[in-house]
């Protein structure tokens, strides 16, 4: 067997999350990543849509932001970012929306905003950005997020975009006709809302991992399913495609660091 | 009618103390050398308006420009923090800086009721987030019709907006192609618009029938500046320098090594020194 880092297995186990006939709302970084290798793998037809406007682009290195050129140049089509928020995300078209965050908790809810009160924060993180529409307005949410104590959290500070709540049918009780989060894959393992109370559980646990691994870089008590499988190990074609767009990437964001 | 001005002409009549100002570009066409000519004119207690700050309104808040952003991503895309903005939200510094923080479908529609001259915009948004509960311009309206309780937030109406694009022509007419944002919207929403291109050219040359067209009565000011929008991108002219948004993380950590860059590769300088970064005309331009 080919050796992998966790963070490969990670974005490889959220690659096979797509399928062909996704039409994908994705956030940068790990998502991105794990969207281009679905792609360019085992679904070379899925639609991938970036919140700056670009439809079913096929980027050759990976964006260093939402909107670099790569994405424009290699679409199907651009839309301006109010139609992209207004007809496609919040008109239903999105399949499936693709979140990655600072922090987690066991219903899914994500913190992108403050860590601490938000007139003083400790510390100011960026902010939603697309995030609390695409969560309510794709039909439904994956997740994916290294698997520690910091990121995965008994409480949030923050709830910069909602995935189950306080649990059970919160969505529901809100209105919400989408399913939300379903899947959150992490280094470590692979998580799924419990189908009554909506906690998140372990279903599936990555080659060479332990249980107590899990519970110990989690900041709950996690809990694990009655039947928890491994996950398959990442195939020659994944590794290879997942590390080649990783070199592109970075050689092409590299480069003179001349000033303005 | 636009006028055709210098940028140093264009912001001074144009850009005020205590202006709401909007500098938008998402991620692409970001006006840079506009905002560094703000920075150089030294003007203050501006009310910042973007959807994604990133650079360039860190450089305007370090220097102590502004007195509140109104915003819905605050960060480095994908490298990190904005450190001049945390700096100010977390330690006050240079001054304390007022937030009014949204998400990017509400400030989107936001820009789009400001342009078409509505109160507010109404958006399926913010469902179970804590938004709301900080930001008191986030209201609830209940649909007449249906009954259904959607999420309200003011329109945007900046006193002036300001955006890069490819080119103008001689009369004023703007265009612009490639990732268009929330470009528009933006000028149409302002008061008045400050535009600077690439390049103004005889005949504007639209690549198609639908391209983005501000036409020269929409516009108050356009300016020639090449390589305005590094070290974003202007689709067509030269790509995003990565390698600078990467390198700005360290720069701008340190307070002093942020003013030291801000009077080198502002105050100490010109739009003029952004023409270095403009790369090829395009072959379809007049």
């Amino acid at each position: 067997m080919t050796d992998f880092t966790p963070n490969e297995m990670m974005t490889i186990a959220a690659s096979r999350e797509l399928s062909n006939d996704d039409v994908c709302f994705v956030g940068i970084g790990a998502p991105s990543a794990a969207c281009n290798v679905a792609r360019l793998t085992h679904a070379p037809d899925i639609t991938l849509i970036y919140e700056s406007g670009t439809v079913g682009t096929k980027p050759d290195v990976l964006p260093l932001s939402i909107g670099d050129g790569e994405l424009c140049d290699t679409a199907l089509f651009t839309v301006s970012v109010p139609e992209m928020f207004r007809y496609w995300l919040q008109g239903g078209r999105i399949t499936t929306g693709f979140l990655g965050g600072a922090q987690i908790d066991k219903f899914a809810n994500l913190n992108t905003t403050v860590v601490g009160p938000y007139d003083h924060p400790k510390v100011r993180l960026p902010g939603g950005g697309g995030a609390p529409e695409i969560a309510s307005n794709c039909g439904r949410i994956f997740i994916t997020m290294a698997l520690s104590k910091r990121g995965f959290v008994e409480k949030l500070p923050f709830i910069t975009s909602m995935g189950h709540g306080e649990g059970g049918d919160h969505r529901e009780r809100l209105g919400m006709k989408t399913k939300g989060p379903t899947r959150i894959i992490t280094d470590l393992c692979i998580l799924e809302p419990d189908p009554v109370t909506k906690e998140l559980t372990v279903v599936s646990i990555h080659h060479g991992v332990t249980r107590d691994q899990i519970v110990d870089n989690c900041g709950w008590p996690i809990k694990f399913a009655g039947e928890v499988i491994e996950t398959p190990v990442p195939t020659e074609i994944e590794l290879a495609t997942l590390r080649d767009i990783n070199a592109r990437t970075k050689k092409a964001h590299q480069g003179n660091k001349e000033a303005a | 009618m636009a006028k055709i001005v210098s940028l140093a002409e264009a912001i001074g009549d144009n850009v005020r103390d205590g202006d709401t100002v909007a500098m938008e570009g998402f991620t692409h066409l970001i006006p840079y050398a506009a905002g560094h000519e703000v920075i150089r004119q030294g003007r203050k207690d501006l009310f910042l308006v973007r959807m994604t700050p990133d650079i360039l309104y860190d450089q305007l808040i370090g220097v102590g420009a502004a007195r509140g952003m109104k915003f819905s991503w605050g960060g480095n895309p994908g490298v990190g923090s904005l450190h001049r903005f945390r700096d100010a939200v977390e330690n006050q510094w240079p001054r304390p800086l007022e937030i009014e923080e949204h998400s990017h479908a509400a400030m989107a529609n936001a820009y789009e009721a400001g342009a078409a001259n509505l109160p507010f915009a109404m958006l399926r948004g913010y469902i179970g987030a804590d938004l709301p509960k900080v930001n008191a311009s986030i209201k609830q309206i209940t649909c007449p019709f249906t009954s259904e309780v959607l999420a309200a937030v003011p329109a945007i109406r900046p006193d002036v907006t300001i955006i890069h694009a490819q080119r103008a022509d001689r009369k004023g007419n703007v265009l612009i192609e490639g990732i268009v944002g929330v470009q528009k919207e933006a000028v149409l929403a302002a008061k008045r618009s400050i535009i600077t291109v690439e390049e103004i050219v005889d005949e504007l040359a639209p690549p198609s029938p639908n391209s983005v067209v501000l036409p020269t009565w929409a516009v108050t000011a356009v300016s020639q500046v090449p390589g305005g929008a590094f070290p974003s991108y202007a689709h067509g002219y030269y790509p995003r320098s990565n390698a600078f948004y990467i390198g700005w993380d360290e720069i701008a950590r340190d307070r002093e090594s942020f003013t030291a860059w801000i009077k080198e590769n502002v105050l100490d300088a010109g739009p003029e020194d952004f023409a270095r970064h403009a790369g090829r005309k395009p072959a379809k331009a007049a």
